[in-house]
């Protein structure tokens, strides 16, 4: 009995067709270079998080079943920044610990983010005196700015999906500056 | 024995140290002259079991002479009671004793207070900074530290 292909997708009947069309591979795909690595990239963060304060309690929150940043790819956090792409800074930043931020930063690898999660980390918050740095911008480039104190983690969702359109507009250079 | 009893029992044994005494908020609160400050609390240790050392701070009375207050504050486990000890300390010297022979926890809590207002504890052989880092010019919690001034140990980023 022949079958229609259309109406039966699951058992399609291919004892007519070559070797090629059975296995169902791709024979190729035409993309652009920076997109194709651009779309593997925004779905593989390793989050290295640099907690320092209270906002820690809505880092778990996101990274928690509910919310789950595993859906964005930005789940697994890596506990050295050598193996990590985002440094998430989770907290207030004081002066006293921005040596340790900067040297954390400098150990990440190429391609490498920074998301500031919450007003501390973004501007210094509430904080205007002799202790706190005034936003990690200071001392290390930052790509998304997360404000709240905490962020609700929809914000923090939102800043992740912000950082992964991003990447995915990003040149990516992976032999030479050029190419 | 409430309270009440134990600073009855207390305020005449210490008045001979004590310039003044109150009783504010459930607390004794004994003002003395800093040169009695060892002799007193030596007292408190040993004879009103005072076996708790809570903190060390000062404040800041700008304008005023002498300019700092510094404020001991002990618990006793046995009592249940709380007692407040307050001298004064000059702007061009603020140094009081150290309390580190009577109490080992006072160490820290005295670099803390040298940190923050910069009293000088004699006696305490190790007063490098706790909470502030090396280099830290002035003292943060004195009312003349300006609010904004910072003092980053990492040369902040250039405008690219």
């Amino acid at each position: 009995m022949k079958m229609d292909r259309r109406t039966i997708p699951i058992a399609p009947d291919k004892s007519g067709a070559s070797a090629r069309e059975r296995s169902g591979a791709f024979e190729f795909i035409s993309t652009k270079k920076d997109e194709l690595i651009g779309w593997a990239r925004k779905f593989s963060l390793f989050p290295y998080p640099f907690v320092t304060a209270c906002c820690a309690m809505e880092f778990m929150a996101v990274s928690g079943t509910p919310y789950d940043t595993d859906r964005f790819g930005a789940a697994l956090p890596r506990f050295s920044p050598r193996q990590s792409d985002l440094l998430m800074v989770v907290g207030t930043i004081t002066h006293k610990q921005a040596p340790i931020l900067l040297k954390v930063w400098e150990q990440m690898c190429e391609p490498k983010w920074v998301l500031a999660f919450g007003a501390c980390a973004t501007s210094g918050g509430f904080y205007q005196n002799y202790a706190a740095l005034p936003g990690i911008d200071r001392i290390i480039p930052v790509d998304v700015y997360v404000p709240g104190c905490p962020p609700r983690p929809e914000m923090v969702i939102d800043g992740i999906m912000q950082l992964q359109d991003k990447i995915a507009r990003q040149r990516h250079p992976i032999l030479t500056k050029d190419f | 024995m409430d309270a009440a009893h134990v600073f009855d029992r207390m305020q005449p044994a210490l008045a001979p140290l004590v310039h003044e005494t109150a009783i504010a908020h459930g607390v004794l609160v004994l003002a003395i002259e800093p040169a009695n400050l060892l002799a007193l609390v030596r007292r408190l240790k040993d004879e009103f079991a005072f076996d708790l050392f809570l903190d060390v701070t000062a404040v800041d009375w700008p304008g005023r002479t002498p300019r700092f207050e510094v404020v001991w504050h002990f618990y006793s486990t046995q009592h249940k009671v709380r007692v407040r000890v307050k001298t004064q300390a000059p702007e061009a010297d603020p140094a009081v004793d150290s309390l580190v022979t009577l109490y080992g926890s006072a160490r820290f809590m005295e670099r803390e207070c040298h940190d923050m207002y910069g009293i000088d504890f004699r006696g305490n052989a190790d007063l490098r900074p706790i909470l502030l880092y090396e280099g830290f010019v002035g003292h943060p919690l004195r009312k003349d530290y300006p609010k904004q001034r910072e003092q980053p140990l990492v040369p902040y980023r250039t405008a690219e």
